[in-house]
Protein backbone atom coordinates (compact mmCIF):
# COMPACT_ATOMS: atom_id res chain seq x y z
CA UNK A 1 0.00 0.00 0.00
CA UNK A 2 1.62 3.16 -1.20
CA UNK A 3 1.08 5.76 2.23
CA UNK A 4 1.26 10.15 2.03
CA UNK A 5 3.76 11.66 3.98
CA UNK A 6 2.07 13.16 6.71
CA UNK A 7 4.65 15.56 7.55
CA UNK A 8 8.42 16.41 8.11
CA UNK A 9 10.14 16.77 11.31
CA UNK A 10 13.55 18.25 12.50
CA UNK A 11 16.24 15.25 12.69
CA UNK A 12 19.47 16.15 13.86
CA UNK A 13 22.35 13.45 12.26
CA UNK A 14 25.51 12.36 12.12
CA UNK A 15 27.55 14.11 9.28
CA UNK A 16 31.02 12.94 7.93
CA UNK A 17 32.38 16.38 6.33
CA UNK A 18 35.34 17.59 4.46
CA UNK A 19 36.87 21.32 5.79
CA UNK A 20 38.04 22.51 2.46
CA UNK A 21 41.41 25.05 2.90
CA UNK A 22 39.40 28.31 2.03
CA UNK A 23 37.03 27.60 4.92
CA UNK A 24 34.19 26.03 3.58
CA UNK A 25 32.99 22.62 4.79
CA UNK A 26 31.48 19.97 2.20
CA UNK A 27 29.24 16.86 3.54
CA UNK A 28 30.58 13.53 2.42
CA UNK A 29 27.81 10.91 4.10
CA UNK A 30 25.12 11.15 6.70
CA UNK A 31 24.77 8.66 9.41
CA UNK A 32 21.37 7.21 10.05
CA UNK A 33 21.08 6.89 13.95
CA UNK A 34 21.11 2.47 13.18
CA UNK A 35 24.66 2.96 11.58
CA UNK A 36 23.29 3.18 8.09
CA UNK A 37 26.04 5.62 6.22
CA UNK A 38 24.53 7.72 3.33
CA UNK A 39 26.76 8.82 0.86
CA UNK A 40 26.21 12.53 -0.45
CA UNK A 41 26.49 12.03 -3.73
CA UNK A 42 26.25 15.48 -5.29
CA UNK A 43 25.86 19.07 -3.73
CA UNK A 44 24.15 21.22 -6.07
CA UNK A 45 23.75 24.15 -3.86
CA UNK A 46 24.74 25.91 -0.79
CA UNK A 47 22.91 28.66 1.14
CA UNK A 48 22.11 30.41 4.28
CA UNK A 49 18.05 29.58 4.84
CA UNK A 50 15.43 28.95 7.25
CA UNK A 51 13.67 25.20 7.87
CA UNK A 52 10.35 26.18 6.57
CA UNK A 53 9.20 22.92 6.72
CA UNK A 54 10.49 21.76 10.02
CA UNK A 55 11.63 25.20 11.80
CA UNK A 56 15.02 26.73 11.99
CA UNK A 57 17.69 27.63 10.24
CA UNK A 58 21.41 27.47 8.96
CA UNK A 59 23.27 26.89 6.39
CA UNK A 60 21.22 24.55 3.81
CA UNK A 61 22.55 22.06 1.05
CA UNK A 62 21.18 20.99 -1.60
CA UNK A 63 22.01 17.19 -2.03
CA UNK A 64 22.02 14.01 -3.56
CA UNK A 65 21.64 11.12 -1.14
CA UNK A 66 21.58 7.67 -3.01
CA UNK A 67 18.74 8.75 -5.49
CA UNK A 68 16.66 10.99 -3.25
CA UNK A 69 17.48 15.05 -3.55
CA UNK A 70 17.02 16.78 0.03
CA UNK A 71 18.28 19.35 2.06
CA UNK A 72 21.06 19.29 4.41
CA UNK A 73 21.15 22.02 7.25
CA UNK A 74 24.26 23.15 9.52
CA UNK A 75 22.79 24.38 12.10
CA UNK A 76 26.13 25.56 13.74
CA UNK A 77 27.17 23.05 15.35
CA UNK A 78 24.98 20.50 14.02
CA UNK A 79 23.32 19.23 11.09
CA UNK A 80 19.34 18.22 10.27
CA UNK A 81 17.75 17.01 7.57
CA UNK A 82 13.81 17.42 7.24
CA UNK A 83 13.05 13.82 8.37
CA UNK A 84 9.56 12.81 5.98
CA UNK A 85 6.77 11.43 8.70
CA UNK A 86 4.27 9.16 6.73
CA UNK A 87 0.77 8.28 7.37
CA UNK A 88 0.19 6.29 10.14
CA UNK A 89 3.46 7.63 12.35
CA UNK A 90 6.06 5.71 10.49
CA UNK A 91 9.33 7.30 9.21
CA UNK B 1 10.06 77.29 4.98
CA UNK B 2 12.09 79.97 5.64
CA UNK B 3 15.73 78.91 6.98
CA UNK B 4 15.88 81.91 9.93
CA UNK B 5 14.76 78.73 12.14
CA UNK B 6 18.00 77.06 11.40
CA UNK B 7 19.92 79.56 14.14
CA UNK B 8 17.67 79.01 16.93
CA UNK B 9 18.16 75.50 17.23
CA UNK B 10 21.03 73.84 19.20
CA UNK B 11 23.38 71.81 17.18
CA UNK B 12 23.76 69.23 19.74
CA UNK B 13 21.73 68.08 21.93
CA UNK B 14 22.13 64.85 24.56
CA UNK B 15 24.93 63.84 22.13
CA UNK B 16 22.48 64.29 19.30
CA UNK B 17 23.26 66.35 16.01
CA UNK B 18 20.80 68.48 15.06
CA UNK B 19 19.68 71.27 12.94
CA UNK B 20 22.71 71.81 10.97
CA UNK B 21 23.21 74.99 9.69
CA UNK B 22 23.26 74.25 5.85
CA UNK B 23 20.05 72.19 6.89
CA UNK B 24 19.62 68.16 6.42
CA UNK B 25 21.67 66.43 3.80
CA UNK B 26 19.25 64.79 2.23
CA UNK B 27 21.35 62.70 0.01
CA UNK B 28 21.54 60.41 3.21
CA UNK B 29 20.50 56.42 2.57
CA UNK B 30 19.39 55.51 6.37
CA UNK B 31 17.57 52.12 6.11
CA UNK B 32 15.76 51.15 9.14
CA UNK B 33 15.04 47.47 10.05
CA UNK B 34 12.46 46.56 12.32
CA UNK B 35 11.81 42.65 12.62
CA UNK B 36 8.34 42.23 13.07
CA UNK B 37 6.69 40.82 16.64
CA UNK B 38 9.90 39.21 17.07
CA UNK B 39 10.09 37.34 19.69
CA UNK B 40 6.53 35.42 18.51
CA UNK B 41 8.39 35.40 14.89
CA UNK B 42 11.56 33.56 16.13
CA UNK B 43 9.20 31.17 18.09
CA UNK B 44 7.19 30.32 14.68
CA UNK B 45 10.45 30.55 12.31
CA UNK B 46 11.87 27.55 15.22
CA UNK B 47 8.55 25.96 15.25
CA UNK B 48 6.16 25.44 12.44
CA UNK B 49 3.23 23.94 14.46
CA UNK B 50 3.19 27.11 16.01
CA UNK B 51 3.00 29.30 12.57
CA UNK B 52 -1.01 28.88 12.33
CA UNK B 53 -1.98 29.38 15.89
CA UNK B 54 -2.52 32.41 17.80
CA UNK B 55 0.61 32.66 20.28
CA UNK B 56 2.19 35.17 22.38
CA UNK B 57 5.13 34.97 24.18
CA UNK B 58 4.76 35.57 27.78
CA UNK B 59 7.09 35.57 31.38
CA UNK B 60 6.31 32.94 34.09
CA UNK B 61 3.03 33.33 35.67
CA UNK B 62 4.31 31.09 38.76
CA UNK B 63 6.85 34.09 39.27
CA UNK B 64 4.74 36.30 38.30
CA UNK B 65 6.04 37.85 35.31
CA UNK B 66 2.93 36.39 33.35
CA UNK B 67 2.57 39.29 31.17
CA UNK B 68 2.47 39.51 27.31
CA UNK B 69 6.18 39.95 25.96
CA UNK B 70 5.23 39.50 22.05
CA UNK B 71 2.28 38.32 20.11
CA UNK B 72 1.74 36.98 16.83
CA UNK B 73 -0.48 38.35 14.27
CA UNK B 74 -3.01 36.23 14.51
CA UNK B 75 -3.36 37.57 18.45
CA UNK B 76 -3.09 40.77 17.38
CA UNK B 77 -6.22 40.75 15.30
CA UNK B 78 -7.63 39.42 18.30
CA UNK B 79 -6.95 42.43 20.30
CA UNK B 80 -3.81 40.84 22.73
CA UNK B 81 -1.73 44.12 23.46
CA UNK B 82 1.81 43.94 24.44
CA UNK B 83 2.18 44.08 28.36
CA UNK B 84 -1.22 43.13 29.47
CA UNK B 85 -1.47 40.28 31.84
CA UNK B 86 -1.56 36.46 30.58
CA UNK B 87 -4.81 36.43 31.96
CA UNK B 88 -6.59 39.04 30.39
CA UNK B 89 -5.24 37.93 26.82
CA UNK B 90 -6.76 34.74 27.00
CA UNK B 91 -9.90 36.27 27.69
CA UNK B 92 -9.70 38.02 24.20
CA UNK B 93 -8.07 35.48 22.74
CA UNK B 94 -9.72 31.45 23.23
CA UNK B 95 -7.33 28.82 21.97
CA UNK B 96 -4.62 31.20 23.10
CA UNK B 97 -0.50 29.68 22.54
CA UNK B 98 1.82 30.77 25.11
CA UNK B 99 5.15 30.28 25.22
CA UNK B 100 8.10 31.12 27.46
CA UNK B 101 10.96 33.49 26.31
CA UNK B 102 14.09 32.08 25.13
CA UNK B 103 16.56 34.61 24.91
CA UNK B 104 19.47 33.06 24.16
CA UNK B 105 17.83 32.34 20.59
CA UNK B 106 16.50 35.62 20.27
CA UNK B 107 19.98 36.97 20.66
CA UNK B 108 20.94 34.63 17.81
CA UNK B 109 18.72 35.77 15.69
CA UNK B 110 19.34 39.32 16.26
CA UNK B 111 23.16 38.37 15.89
CA UNK B 112 22.10 36.32 12.51
CA UNK B 113 19.95 39.38 11.36
CA UNK B 114 22.57 42.10 11.70
CA UNK B 115 25.28 39.81 10.28
CA UNK B 116 22.97 40.60 6.53
CA UNK B 117 22.95 43.75 7.38
CA UNK B 118 26.89 44.22 8.02
CA UNK B 119 27.22 42.46 4.85
CA UNK B 120 25.85 45.80 2.85
CA UNK B 121 27.31 48.59 5.05
CA UNK B 122 29.78 48.52 8.21
CA UNK B 123 27.32 51.48 9.64
CA UNK B 124 25.25 49.13 11.55
CA UNK B 125 23.56 50.86 14.80
CA UNK B 126 21.46 48.00 16.80
CA UNK B 127 18.41 49.69 18.99
CA UNK B 128 17.12 46.28 20.56
CA UNK B 129 17.17 42.87 19.80
CA UNK B 130 15.00 43.52 17.01
CA UNK B 131 15.55 47.31 15.20
CA UNK B 132 18.37 48.79 13.62
CA UNK B 133 19.65 51.22 11.56
CA UNK B 134 21.69 51.29 8.11
CA UNK B 135 24.07 54.00 6.97
CA UNK B 136 24.02 53.08 3.49
CA UNK B 137 25.11 56.41 1.83
CA UNK B 138 28.88 55.19 1.36
CA UNK B 139 28.70 51.44 0.47
CA UNK B 140 25.34 52.09 -1.67
CA UNK B 141 27.57 52.45 -4.60
CA UNK B 142 28.67 48.70 -4.34
CA UNK B 143 25.57 47.03 -3.89
CA UNK B 144 24.05 48.76 -7.28
CA UNK B 145 23.21 52.41 -5.76
CA UNK B 146 19.20 52.16 -5.37
CA UNK B 147 18.81 52.02 -1.53
CA UNK B 148 14.93 51.24 -2.45
CA UNK B 149 16.09 48.37 -3.88
CA UNK B 150 18.61 47.31 -1.01
CA UNK B 151 16.30 47.14 1.47
CA UNK B 152 13.96 44.89 -0.61
CA UNK B 153 17.02 42.32 -1.20
CA UNK B 154 17.60 42.57 2.99
CA UNK B 155 14.15 41.98 3.78
CA UNK B 156 14.31 39.20 1.40
CA UNK B 157 17.20 37.40 2.67
CA UNK B 158 15.67 38.00 6.43
CA UNK B 159 12.61 36.07 5.12
CA UNK B 160 14.51 33.13 3.41
CA UNK B 161 17.41 32.70 5.75
CA UNK B 162 16.04 33.23 9.00
CA UNK B 163 12.23 32.57 8.26
CA UNK B 164 11.25 36.04 9.80
CA UNK B 165 9.80 39.59 8.31
CA UNK B 166 10.94 42.81 8.54
CA UNK B 167 9.59 45.99 7.66
CA UNK B 168 12.14 48.35 6.89
CA UNK B 169 12.15 52.16 6.02
CA UNK B 170 14.57 54.13 3.84
CA UNK B 171 14.83 58.20 4.14
CA UNK B 172 17.55 60.75 4.32
CA UNK B 173 17.78 60.59 8.51
CA UNK B 174 17.30 58.03 11.43
CA UNK B 175 13.79 59.17 12.68
CA UNK B 176 12.20 59.20 9.22
CA UNK B 177 13.29 55.72 8.18
CA UNK B 178 12.32 54.64 11.84
CA UNK B 179 8.63 56.13 10.83
CA UNK B 180 8.78 54.33 7.83
CA UNK B 181 9.51 51.00 9.15
CA UNK B 182 6.77 51.86 11.89
CA UNK B 183 4.05 52.93 9.06
CA UNK B 184 3.53 49.62 7.50
CA UNK B 185 3.90 46.21 8.83
CA UNK B 186 4.57 43.28 8.75
CA UNK B 187 6.82 42.75 5.67
CA UNK B 188 7.01 46.14 4.03
CA UNK B 189 9.20 48.57 2.38
CA UNK B 190 8.55 52.16 3.24
CA UNK B 191 10.63 55.30 1.38
CA UNK B 192 10.25 58.53 3.15
CA UNK B 193 11.72 60.94 0.67
CA UNK B 194 12.05 64.93 0.85
CA UNK B 195 9.29 64.75 -2.20
CA UNK B 196 6.55 62.39 -0.07
CA UNK B 197 7.54 63.25 3.63
CA UNK B 198 4.97 66.15 4.10
CA UNK B 199 1.69 63.53 3.25
CA UNK B 200 3.59 60.57 5.04
CA UNK B 201 4.74 62.30 8.00
CA UNK B 202 3.26 65.42 8.80
CA UNK B 203 -0.76 63.67 8.67
CA UNK B 204 0.47 61.46 10.81
CA UNK B 205 -0.62 62.05 14.63
CA UNK B 206 2.19 63.51 16.94
CA UNK B 207 2.66 60.64 19.10
CA UNK B 208 3.59 58.30 15.53
CA UNK B 209 6.96 60.20 15.94
CA UNK B 210 10.46 58.60 17.77
CA UNK B 211 10.30 60.41 21.28
CA UNK B 212 6.57 61.52 21.86
CA UNK B 213 4.64 59.80 24.69
CA UNK B 214 1.86 60.44 26.09
CA UNK B 215 2.97 63.00 28.72
CA UNK B 216 4.76 65.23 25.41
CA UNK B 217 1.38 64.41 23.59
CA UNK B 218 -0.87 65.82 25.88
CA UNK B 219 1.54 69.14 26.45
CA UNK B 220 1.32 69.36 22.65
CA UNK B 221 -2.56 68.76 22.21
CA UNK B 222 -3.11 71.88 24.81
CA UNK B 223 -0.87 73.95 22.35
CA UNK B 224 -3.53 72.62 19.59
CA UNK B 225 -0.64 70.35 18.10
CA UNK B 226 -1.83 66.98 17.13
CA UNK B 227 -0.04 66.50 13.91
CA UNK B 228 3.33 65.98 12.45
CA UNK B 229 2.61 68.50 10.45
CA UNK B 230 1.53 70.89 13.45
CA UNK B 231 4.51 70.18 15.63
CA UNK B 232 7.43 70.54 12.29
CA UNK B 233 5.83 74.64 11.56
CA UNK B 234 5.03 75.38 15.37
CA UNK B 235 7.39 78.55 16.81
CA UNK B 236 10.45 77.18 18.28
CA UNK B 237 9.88 79.90 21.17
CA UNK B 238 6.40 78.31 22.07
CA UNK B 239 7.53 74.97 22.14
CA UNK B 240 10.44 75.67 23.89
CA UNK B 241 8.43 77.34 26.60
CA UNK B 242 6.29 74.49 26.52
CA UNK B 243 8.68 71.43 26.41
CA UNK B 244 11.86 72.98 27.18
CA UNK B 245 15.26 72.07 24.92
CA UNK B 246 13.22 68.95 23.85
CA UNK B 247 10.70 70.54 22.09
CA UNK B 248 13.22 72.06 20.06
CA UNK B 249 14.67 68.44 19.30
CA UNK B 250 11.26 67.32 18.53
CA UNK B 251 10.45 70.44 16.33
CA UNK B 252 14.39 69.10 14.33
CA UNK B 253 12.75 65.83 14.39
CA UNK B 254 9.67 66.21 12.51
CA UNK B 255 11.24 68.36 9.76
CA UNK B 256 13.70 65.58 9.10
CA UNK B 257 16.75 67.49 10.33
CA UNK B 258 18.13 64.85 12.53
CA UNK B 259 22.26 64.61 11.49
CA UNK B 260 22.82 61.90 13.74
CA UNK B 261 25.18 59.52 12.66
CA UNK B 262 24.66 55.80 12.50
CA UNK B 263 27.19 54.23 14.77
CA UNK B 264 29.68 51.63 13.06
CA UNK B 265 28.29 48.29 14.22
CA UNK B 266 30.31 47.47 18.06
CA UNK B 267 30.78 50.41 19.00
CA UNK B 268 27.05 51.41 20.24
CA UNK B 269 26.45 53.99 22.81
CA UNK B 270 26.64 52.44 26.00
CA UNK B 271 28.18 49.25 25.00
CA UNK B 272 31.96 50.52 24.99
CA UNK B 273 32.45 54.03 24.28
CA UNK B 274 30.13 55.25 27.33
CA UNK B 275 31.19 54.84 30.51
CA UNK B 276 29.13 53.49 33.24
CA UNK B 277 27.68 55.21 35.43
CA UNK B 278 26.02 53.05 37.52
CA UNK B 279 25.28 49.11 38.11
CA UNK B 280 22.34 47.94 39.15
CA UNK B 281 19.72 45.08 39.69
CA UNK B 282 16.08 44.43 40.33
CA UNK B 283 13.90 41.95 40.58
CA UNK B 284 10.18 41.26 40.71
CA UNK B 285 9.39 38.97 43.67
CA UNK B 286 7.77 35.37 42.97
CA UNK B 287 5.56 36.65 46.23
CA UNK B 288 4.83 39.47 47.56
CA UNK B 289 7.43 40.15 49.94
CA UNK B 290 5.77 41.31 53.83
CA UNK B 291 8.17 39.63 56.29
CA UNK B 292 11.69 41.08 57.12
CA UNK B 293 13.55 37.85 56.24
CA UNK B 294 12.03 37.74 52.46
CA UNK B 295 13.52 41.07 52.24
CA UNK B 296 16.82 40.62 53.49
CA UNK B 297 17.43 37.58 51.14
CA UNK B 298 16.05 39.36 48.20
CA UNK B 299 18.21 42.82 49.28
CA UNK B 300 21.29 40.70 49.51
CA UNK B 301 20.56 38.34 46.34
CA UNK B 302 20.57 41.26 44.89
CA UNK B 303 23.48 43.10 46.41
CA UNK B 304 25.66 40.26 45.57
CA UNK B 305 25.30 40.09 41.68
CA UNK B 306 25.83 44.53 41.80
CA UNK B 307 28.82 43.95 44.03
CA UNK B 308 30.54 41.35 41.42
CA UNK B 309 29.43 42.83 38.58
CA UNK B 310 31.45 46.29 40.07
CA UNK B 311 34.62 44.14 41.16
CA UNK B 312 34.26 42.54 37.64
CA UNK B 313 34.12 46.00 35.87
CA UNK B 314 37.03 47.51 38.42
CA UNK B 315 34.93 49.56 40.15
CA UNK B 316 33.96 51.06 43.28
CA UNK B 317 30.74 53.01 44.82
CA UNK B 318 29.82 55.58 47.16
CA UNK B 319 26.53 56.25 46.82
CA UNK B 320 24.06 52.80 47.22
CA UNK B 321 20.36 53.13 46.46
CA UNK B 322 17.30 51.22 47.15
CA UNK B 323 13.95 51.23 44.34
CA UNK B 324 10.98 49.84 45.54
CA UNK B 325 7.84 48.68 44.38
CA UNK B 326 4.20 48.54 46.23
CA UNK B 327 2.53 45.14 46.08
CA UNK B 328 -0.93 46.92 46.03
CA UNK B 329 -0.90 49.70 43.63
CA UNK B 330 2.50 49.15 42.27
CA UNK B 331 3.67 52.66 42.96
CA UNK B 332 7.07 52.68 43.45
CA UNK B 333 9.86 54.98 45.18
CA UNK B 334 13.66 55.36 45.95
CA UNK B 335 15.70 56.00 48.68
CA UNK B 336 19.40 56.56 48.65
CA UNK B 337 22.57 56.78 50.92
CA UNK B 338 26.12 57.88 50.38
CA UNK B 339 28.79 55.62 52.00
CA UNK B 340 32.19 56.97 54.14
CA UNK B 341 34.30 55.57 51.32
CA UNK B 342 33.67 54.12 48.17
CA UNK B 343 33.59 50.41 48.06
CA UNK B 344 32.23 46.87 46.31
CA UNK B 345 32.45 44.45 49.25
CA UNK B 346 29.52 42.64 48.87
CA UNK B 347 28.77 43.11 52.72
CA UNK B 348 29.03 46.28 53.12
CA UNK B 349 26.50 47.19 49.90
CA UNK B 350 24.14 44.44 51.20
CA UNK B 351 23.78 45.91 54.49
CA UNK B 352 23.55 49.52 53.49
CA UNK B 353 20.98 48.90 51.32
CA UNK B 354 19.40 46.59 54.36
CA UNK B 355 19.55 49.69 56.27
CA UNK B 356 18.15 51.71 53.80
CA UNK B 357 14.97 49.39 53.25
CA UNK B 358 14.48 48.63 56.58
CA UNK B 359 14.21 52.13 57.33
CA UNK B 360 11.69 53.34 55.10
CA UNK B 361 9.28 49.73 55.54
CA UNK B 362 7.84 48.41 57.94
CA UNK B 363 7.65 45.00 56.83
CA UNK B 364 5.50 44.00 59.35
CA UNK B 365 2.73 42.31 56.65
CA UNK B 366 0.87 46.01 56.30
CA UNK B 367 2.75 47.05 53.26
CA UNK B 368 3.64 43.77 50.89
CA UNK B 369 6.25 44.88 48.05
CA UNK B 370 5.79 43.50 44.63
CA UNK B 371 9.94 44.41 43.55
CA UNK B 372 13.13 45.59 45.33
CA UNK B 373 16.10 47.16 43.15
CA UNK B 374 19.44 47.64 44.45
CA UNK B 375 21.49 49.78 42.60
CA UNK B 376 25.08 51.28 43.23
CA UNK B 377 26.20 54.99 41.85
CA UNK B 378 28.87 57.48 42.32
CA UNK B 379 31.64 55.58 40.60
CA UNK B 380 34.86 55.26 40.56
CA UNK B 381 38.40 53.19 39.53
CA UNK B 382 39.03 50.20 41.57
CA UNK B 383 42.75 51.08 42.09
CA UNK B 384 42.03 55.34 42.58
CA UNK B 385 43.97 55.82 45.47
CA UNK B 386 42.07 55.93 48.86
CA UNK B 387 41.84 58.12 52.38
CA UNK B 388 43.09 55.42 54.80
CA UNK B 389 41.31 55.78 58.39
CA UNK B 390 44.08 56.89 61.06
CA UNK B 391 42.86 53.59 63.25
CA UNK B 392 43.19 50.44 60.78
CA UNK B 393 40.54 48.76 60.27
CA UNK B 394 42.06 45.29 59.53
CA UNK B 395 38.16 43.48 58.84
CA UNK B 396 38.01 45.48 55.55
CA UNK B 397 40.38 44.33 54.00
CA UNK B 398 39.54 40.87 55.18
CA UNK B 399 36.16 41.06 53.69
CA UNK B 400 37.65 42.16 50.50
CA UNK B 401 39.77 39.18 49.79
CA UNK B 402 36.33 37.31 51.17
CA UNK B 403 34.98 38.90 48.13
CA UNK B 404 37.82 37.83 46.05
CA UNK B 405 38.03 34.41 46.93
CA UNK B 406 34.05 34.00 46.56
CA UNK B 407 34.28 35.85 43.40
CA UNK B 408 37.30 32.96 41.35
CA UNK B 409 35.10 30.30 42.96
CA UNK B 410 31.73 31.71 41.15
CA UNK B 411 33.67 32.10 37.99
CA UNK B 412 35.14 28.20 38.14
CA UNK B 413 31.89 26.79 39.51
CA UNK B 414 28.91 28.74 38.43
CA UNK B 415 26.95 31.70 40.38
CA UNK B 416 25.00 29.44 42.81
CA UNK B 417 27.92 27.62 44.19
CA UNK B 418 28.75 29.60 47.15
CA UNK B 419 25.49 31.67 48.59
CA UNK B 420 24.40 33.67 52.19
CA UNK B 421 22.79 31.70 54.50
CA UNK B 422 20.35 34.85 54.41
CA UNK B 423 19.39 34.12 51.19
CA UNK B 424 18.14 30.01 51.78
CA UNK B 425 15.78 31.83 53.93
CA UNK B 426 13.38 32.35 51.56
CA UNK B 427 12.90 28.97 48.90
CA UNK B 428 11.19 31.08 46.01
CA UNK B 429 15.01 32.37 45.58
CA UNK B 430 16.97 29.53 45.30
CA UNK B 431 16.97 29.23 41.47
CA UNK B 432 17.11 32.75 40.58
CA UNK B 433 20.81 33.93 39.54
CA UNK B 434 20.46 37.54 39.14
CA UNK B 435 24.00 38.26 37.79
CA UNK B 436 23.59 35.34 35.22
CA UNK B 437 20.03 36.43 34.02
CA UNK B 438 21.23 40.35 33.88
CA UNK B 439 20.73 41.88 30.55
CA UNK B 440 21.99 45.53 29.89
CA UNK B 441 18.83 46.93 27.64
CA UNK B 442 19.87 49.71 25.07
CA UNK B 443 19.53 53.15 26.57
CA UNK B 444 17.64 56.17 25.10
CA UNK B 445 18.64 58.22 22.76
CA UNK B 446 18.52 60.92 25.32
CA UNK B 447 21.31 58.63 26.98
Amino acid sequence: MVRGIAGRRKRYVEVEATFLENGSVVPRAVVWGDGRRFPVRAVFGVRACASLKTGGEGVRYDVLVGRARTFLFHERPRWFVEEIVLEGGDV
Amino acid sequence: MSTAWGRSVPETFGGRVIGSPEGADVRRAILHSDMNAFYASVEQAERPELRDVPLVVGGREETRHGIVLAKSARAKEAGVKTGEALWEARAKCPGLVTVPPRYDVYRRYSELAQGIYCQYTDLVEPFGLDECWLDLTGSLSLSGGDALRVATEISERVKAELGCTVSVGVSWNKVFAKFGSDLRKPDAVTAVTPENYRRLVWDAPVGDLLYVGPATRAKLHSSGIDRIGELACASPELLRRRLGKVGLVLRAFARGEDATPVAPFGTVRGCRERPIKSVGNGLTCPHDIDRPEDAKALVYLLAESVAQRLREARLRASTVAIGVRDARDLASYGRQTTLPRATSATGLIARTAWELLAASEPLDGSHPLRGLHVRASNLEPGDAPQQLDLGFDARRRMLEELDETIDDLRRRFGNACVRRGTELLDESLLDVDVKRDNTVHPEGWFG
